[in-house]
C-alpha cells in the first residue's frame, strides 16, 4: 500500500519533468532572436545564418532537436553555450555548487531555528514571546526580500562596514573570510524563509491541539511541552515538511533577487545572464535543474508525509 | 458496614462566560458522594452539565468554563482550588478518564501500549517495565484478543470495541481512586455495547475502583451502577440507590426519563402503515444491487459492501435499515441517492430506470430522491442562515425567489415545528435537536418523494431523538412522503418503521413488514441484535450473558465473505459444512417476510421454542428460591 504510494508519487514526479521539460523548450523555441543571429551580430547575411543554422541543426524539426535534446540531457550532455562556445557544464558546475552551498547553509541554519521557535510559540499561545514571533513573522512574509537585502545592507555594511555589501569568493579564504562573504545574503535568505515554516508550524501544530486525542493527553496529567512534542508533532509532520520542502526549492531557484543584489555568483543569476544573451541551451539547462530540485523536494515532502501516517505506515 | 467516602461534591457551581461576557451558570449547586468501590451514574440529556460535573473532578473545564463555587473532595483534597501542578499529578494517577469516543481520543500516531502506560510512568508510579506488565494483565482482563501483542499495535489497527476497551486499560493502568467514564457505550452497536459493558463491570469490580458513570441512557445505568443522580439544567432532580430510583422513581424528570427508553424491540410498536399514499408502484426500488468502493473490475467492484441487495419502498412507507457499522447501511442509501454507482443492479424511482451517478441524472429526479445526513453539525454550513439553508433547495428546484421563497421557508419551519423567526438565525445559535429539525426542513423544502434518513437520532438524546420521530411520523402521514431510515437501533426502528430490512455484512439476511419481522422464527442475526438491546432492569447484563447465542455472537468480527452465509462465525446454530460453503437460499414467509438462511423456516421456529422452553424453566426455578 505505502510502497504503492511511493511508486505513484515518483512516477507522477517524471510525469512532471517530461511535461516541464516540453513547455521549457518550446517557450525557448518561440523566444525572439536565435543563437546563430547573436554570434554571428549585425553584419550576417542571409546565406551566412543559414549555414550557421544548419551546423548547430536548428534546421531540423521541433519535435527531432527536443527528442535529441532531451537525449542529451539524460545522458549528462547538457551542451554548448552558443555564446561563447564553453561546455554547459563547466558554466553550471561552478555556480550549482555556489548555489549548494548557499542553500545547504541556509537550511541548515533555518530548519531547526523555525521548528524550534515554532513549537516553542504553540507551547506558550498568547504568551509575549508568542505574540512577538506570529507579528514578526507576519511583518517579515509580507516585506519583500529585496528590502530586507537593502535595510540589512545598509545597517551591516554602509554604516556598521561590519560585512562586506557584496559576495566576491576566490576559492582560497579561510573560514573567517568565507564565513563573513557569505554572511550577508544568508542572513536575508534565514530570514525569509524561516518566517514562512516558523508560522506553518505552529499553525500545524495548533491545529493538531484542538483535537480530542490531546485533551485526552491534558486529562492524562501528560506536561505540556511532552503533549507538544511527543502527542501533537507527530501528527503535524505532513504540512511541515511540505512548507520546509517549497521553501528549500525556492532557496535553489528563487534566490536570484538576492544573488542580484549581492552578487553571489548562483545559478540564478547565470539563468539571467544567458536570457540576456540568448543562450537558450544554458537558459533551457538552469530551467530544468531548478524544475528537478521542485520535484524532487516536494517528492521527498510526499514520501516523509506518507512515512509520518501511521495507517500508511502500518496497514491493517 | 458503611464505606468509606471517596469523593464529596458540596454545593458545586460552574459557570460559562460567553464573548459578550454574560455569566451564565451551568452547573448551579451540586452534592452527592462517592465511597470508595462504587459506580455513581450522573444521568441526563445533554445541557443537564453532567459531563461538566464529571470533568471537574479531574480539575478540569472544558475552555470558556470555570468554577463559581462549592467543594469537590477528593480523598479530602479540593480539586477546585489545585495548582496547576498538582491538577497534573492528580489526573491519570488518582482520577482517570475515559472519552466517549475512543476512535477520536486514542493519538492515531503513537502506538496503543505507549498510550497506555504512558500515565502511569510519567506519573512515577510504575517503571515502564512494570507499567508493560500491568497493561498485559489488564488486556486480559478486558479479554482483548492477543493481548501479549495488541499493545504494539497502532489504534486504527484495532476494532472500535476493542479501542473502547483499551481506553478502560489506559484509564486503569495507573491504579486510580476514581474512574470518570462519559458516555463510553453511546456511540457503538448493541453488540459491541455489551461486550463493552460486560469489561467494564468485570474490571471495576476486580479493580475495586471507585467510578462516575456518565450517561443519557437509563438501562445502561442500570447494569452498571450502585447509586444514580439524576441532573437536569444543572441541578439534581433526584438521588439514591440504583433499585430505588430505577424501580421507584419519585421525580416526574426520572419518570420522563424512563419513559423514553426504548422499549424492547417487538412487534405492535410501531405506527399503522398509512394506506392513503399507496399506489401499485413502489416510489423507489433496487433490484439485484451490488456495490462497493475502489473502482470495478469486471462488474465487481474491488472492496464490495453491497451484495446482491433487494430493497422496495412503497409509497408513503417507512423502510428501516438496520445492521451493525459496516454492514452497508450507509451504502445502500449512498447508491439509492446517487452518489455511489452501483457495480451491478438498478435503482428504479415509480418504475423508471435511473442513472446510477447522480450528475447523469435529471433535476426533477433529483428533486425526489433527498439525503439528510447524520451530523446536523457539518451538513450545515456555519456561515449561512436558516432562511437561506431551507431556500437553497425552493430556488434551486422549484425557481421561488424573494417574498415567495420566504413565506415557503417560514411554511417548511412550521412543518418541522420551528418559529418563523429561525430564519434568521445561524446554525450556532441552534440546539443539536433544532439543527436536525433544519437539516430534514432543507430536504424537505425539494419537496422529495423519497428521504433518505442517514442515523438521524443516533447523536441525540433519547427524548430529543423520540422527538425527531414523532415528527418524521407526522410528516409522512401529511406528505406521503417515503423514508429509508437507517440506524444501527433496533428499539428505534421498531417505534416506527413499516417495513425492516437487516443487513449483515452487505447483504440482507431478512425482511419484511415490522411485526413480521420482530416476532419469531428469526434469522439468528436478527434475534442476536433483538437481544442486544438492554432493558431497564437490573441484573439484565448477566442474565443475558448466560444466553448461548450471546457467547457465540459477542465480541467476534464481521468476516466479510464472498461465498456462504457471512454470520457463520458468529451462529449459534451454524450447520458445518453447508453454512460457510453455499450462499443460503431466500425462504419466504407470509406476506412478504424473507430470511436467508439455510435453516429451515421450522428448524428457526424449534429454535425459539427452545429458547422459551428454557427461559420458563429457569422462571419456575426462580419462582421455588
Amino acid at each position: 500500500m505505502m510502497k504503492k504510494m511511493v511508486l505513484r508519487r515518483i512516477a507522477i514526479g517524471f510525469a512532471t519533468l517530461v511535461v516541464v521539460s516540453i513547455i521549457v523548450f518550446l517557450m525557448t523555441s518561440v523566444l525572439p532572436g536565435d543563437v546563430a543571429q547573436i554570434i554571428l551580430g549585425q553584419s550576417a547575411t542571409p546565406e551566412t545564418l543559414a549555414a550557421l543554422r544548419k551546423e548547430l541543426g536548428m534546421d531540423q524539426p521541433g519535435y527531432v532537436r527536443y527528442f535529441q535534446w532531451l537525449g542529451n540531457m539524460a545522458t549528462g550532455d547538457l551542451g554548448i553555450s552558443k555564446a561563447g562556445g564553453a561546455t554547459i557544464e563547466s558554466l553550471i558546475s561552478g555556480r550549482l555548487g555556489n548555489t549548494m552551498v548557499m542553500s545547504g547553509l541556509v537550511a541548515a541554519i533555518s530548519i531547526p531555528i523555525s521548528i524550534a521557535l515554532g513549537l516553542w510559540a504553540a507551547m506558550h499561545p498568547g504568551a509575549l514571546l508568542d505574540r512577538i514571533v506570529t507579528f514578526g513573522t507576519l511583518s517579515l512574509i509580507s516585506v519583500p526580500e529585496f528590502f530586507i537585502a537593502t535595510i540589512l545592507v545598509l545597517i551591516l555594511a554602509v554604516e556598521l562596514h561590519w560585512l562586506p555589501a557584496t559576495t566576491y569568493l576566490t576559492g582560497d579564504e579561510t573560514f573567517l573570510e568565507f564565513f563573513k562573504a557569505m554572511a550577508m545574503p544568508l542572513i536575508t535568505l534565514v530570514i525569509v524563509v524561516s518566517a514562512q515554516m516558523i508560522r506553518m508550524t505552529r499553525a500545524g501544530i495548533l491545529n493538531v491541539m484542538s483535537s480530542p486525542y490531546i485533551e485526552m493527553a491534558i486529562l492524562k496529567g501528560v506536561p505540556r511541552r511532552r503533549i507538544i512534542l511527543r502527542h501533537a508533532f507527530f501528527n503535524a509532520i505532513g504540512p511541515i515538511v511540505n512548507v520546509i520542502a517549497l521553501n528549500l526549492a525556492y532557496l535553489v531557484s528563487g534566490v536570484v533577487v538576492v544573488e542580484t543584489i549581492f552578487s553571489y555568483p548562483g545559478l540564478a543569476k547565470l539563468m539571467i545572464d544567458g536570457v540576456q544573451t540568448r543562450d537558450l541551451p544554458l537558459v533551457q539547462a538552469c530551467a530544468m535543474i531548478f524544475c528537478g530540485a521542485y520535484v524532487i523536494l516536494i517528492l521527498m515532502a510526499d514520501v516523509a508525509s506518507i512515512m509520518s501516517n501511521p495507517r500508511l505506515r502500518n496497514p491493517k | 458496614m458503611q464505606k468509606e467516602k471517596l469523593v464529596e461534591v458540596k454545593d458545586l457551581k460552574i459557570n460559562a462566560k460567553n464573548d459578550d461576557g454574560d455569566v451564565i451558570p451551568i452547573v448551579k449547586g451540586v452534592s452527592f458522594d462517592i465511597h470508595k468501590g462504587e459506580v455513581v451514574a450522573l444521568i441526563g440529556e445533554s445541557g443537564s452539565g453532567k459531563t461538566t460535573i464529571s470533568l471537574a473532578s479531574l480539575a478540569y473545564t472544558k475552555p470558556g468554563l470555570y468554577f463559581a463555587g462549592g467543594e469537590l473532595l477528593v480523598d479530602g483534597e479540593d480539586m477546585l482550588k489545585a495548582e496547576p501542578l498538582r491538577t497534573r499529578e492528580i489526573r491519570g494517577s488518582k482520577v482517570a478518564y475515559l472519552a466517549q469516543s475512543a476512535a477520536a481520543t486514542f493519538n492515531p500516531a503513537i502506538t496503543i501500549g505507549e498510550q497506555v502506560t504512558e500515565s502511569a510512568v510519567l506519573h512515577g508510579l510504575l517503571s515502564q517495565n512494570e507499567a508493560d506488565k500491568r497493561a498485559v494483565e489488564l488486556y486480559h482482563a478486558l479479554e482483548l484478543p492477543d493481548p501479549e501483542r495488541i499493545g504494539f499495535r497502532y489504534p486504527h489497527q484495532v476494532s472500535g470495541g476493542q479501542l473502547q476497551r483499551l481506553m478502560a486499560a489506559m484509564a486503569l493502568c495507573g491504579k486510580p481512586d476514581l474512574m470518570v467514564l462519559d458516555e463510553p457505550t453511546t456511540a457503538l452497536d448493541v453488540t459491541t455495547q455489551i461486550e463493552v459493558l460486560k469489561a467494564f463491570k468485570k474490571v471495576i469490580h476486580e479493580e475495586n475502583s471507585a467510578a462516575i458513570y456518565v450517561t443519557h441512557d437509563l438501562a445502561v445505568v442500570a447494569q452498571i451502577a450502585d447509586y444514580i443522580v439524576v441532573l437536569y439544567g444543572g441541578e439534581v432532580m433526584e438521588q439514591g440507590n440504583a433499585d430505588e430510583i430505577i424501580n421507584n422513581p419519585g421525580h416526574v424528570y426520572t419518570q420522563r426519563l424512563m419513559a423514553a427508553v426504548r422499549p424492547k424491540p417487538q412487534a405492535g410498536l410501531g405506527s399503522s402503515v398509512g394506506v392513503e399514499h399507496e399506489r401499485e408502484i413502489p416510489a423507489i426500488r433496487i433490484t439485484d444491487m451490488t456495490a462497493g468502493y475502489g473502482g470495478i473490475v469486471n462488474g465487481e467492484p474491488k472492496i464490495p459492501i453491497l451484495r446482491d441487495v433487494n430493497v422496495s419502498v412503497k409509497n408513503g412507507h417507512v423502510v428501516g435499515v438496520i445492521g451493525e457499522s459496516g454492514c452497508g447501511k450507509s451504502t445502500l442509501a449512498r447508491v439509492m441517492a446517487g452518489l455511489l454507482p452501483q457495480a451491478r443492479g438498478t435503482v428504479e424511482l415509480d418504475a423508471v430506470e435511473l442513472d446510477g451517478d447522480l450528475r447523469n441524472r435529471k433535476l426533477e429526479e433529483l428533486q425526489k430522491i433527498q439525503f439528510v445526513f447524520q451530523m446536523a453539525d457539518t451538513a450545515l454550513n456555519p456561515k449561512q442562515v436558516i432562511g437561506d439553508i431551507i431556500g437553497r433547495p425552493l430556488e434551486f428546484y422549484h425557481g421561488l425567489k424573494g417574498k415567495q421563497k420566504h413565506a415557503k421557508v417560514v411554511e417548511i419551519l412550521e412543518m418541522v415545528e420551528l418559529p418563523a423567526d429561525f430564519a434568521s438565525r445561524y446554525p450556532m445559535e441552534l440546539s443539536g435537536g433544532q439543527k436536525q429539525r433544519v437539516n430534514m426542513a432543507r430536504s424537505l423544502a425539494a419537496n422529495p418523494e423519497v428521504m433518505l434518513c442517514d442515523e438521524v437520532t443516533s447523536a441525540l438524546d433519547s427524548i430529543v431523538g423520540a422527538n425527531v420521530i414523532k415528527l418524521l411520523t407526522a410528516l409522512r402521514d401529511k406528505t406521503g412522503v417515503s423514508f429509508v431510515f437507517i440506524s444501527h437501533d433496533l428499539s428505534t426502528v421498531a417505534s416506527f418503521a413499516d417495513e425492516i430490512v437487516v443487513l449483515y455484512a452487505g447483504r440482507v439476511v431478512e425482511q419484511g413488514p415490522t411485526d413480521e419481522v420482530l416476532t419469531p422464527p428469526y434469522h439468528p442475526y436478527t434475534r442476536l441484535l433483538i437481544s442486544s438491546v438492554p432493558e431497564l432492569r437490573l441484573g439484565w447484563l448477566e442474565d443475558t450473558m448466560q444466553k448461548r447465542e450471546m457467547s457465540v455472537g459477542i465480541a467476534k468480527d464481521v468476516e466479510i465473505t464472498s461465498v456462504g452465509c457471512p454470520f457463520f462465525n458468529r451462529c449459534p446454530i451454524g450447520i458445518e459444512g453447508a453454512c460457510e460453503k453455499q450462499n443460503p437460499p431466500v425462504r419466504d414467509l407470509s406476506s412478504g417476510h424473507q430470511i436467508t438462511c439455510h435453516r429451515t423456516i421450522e428448524e428457526l421456529e424449534a429454535v425459539e421454542f427452545e429458547v422459551q422452553k428454557a427461559l420458563a424453566s429457569q422462571n419456575a426455578d426462580e419462582a421455588l428460591v
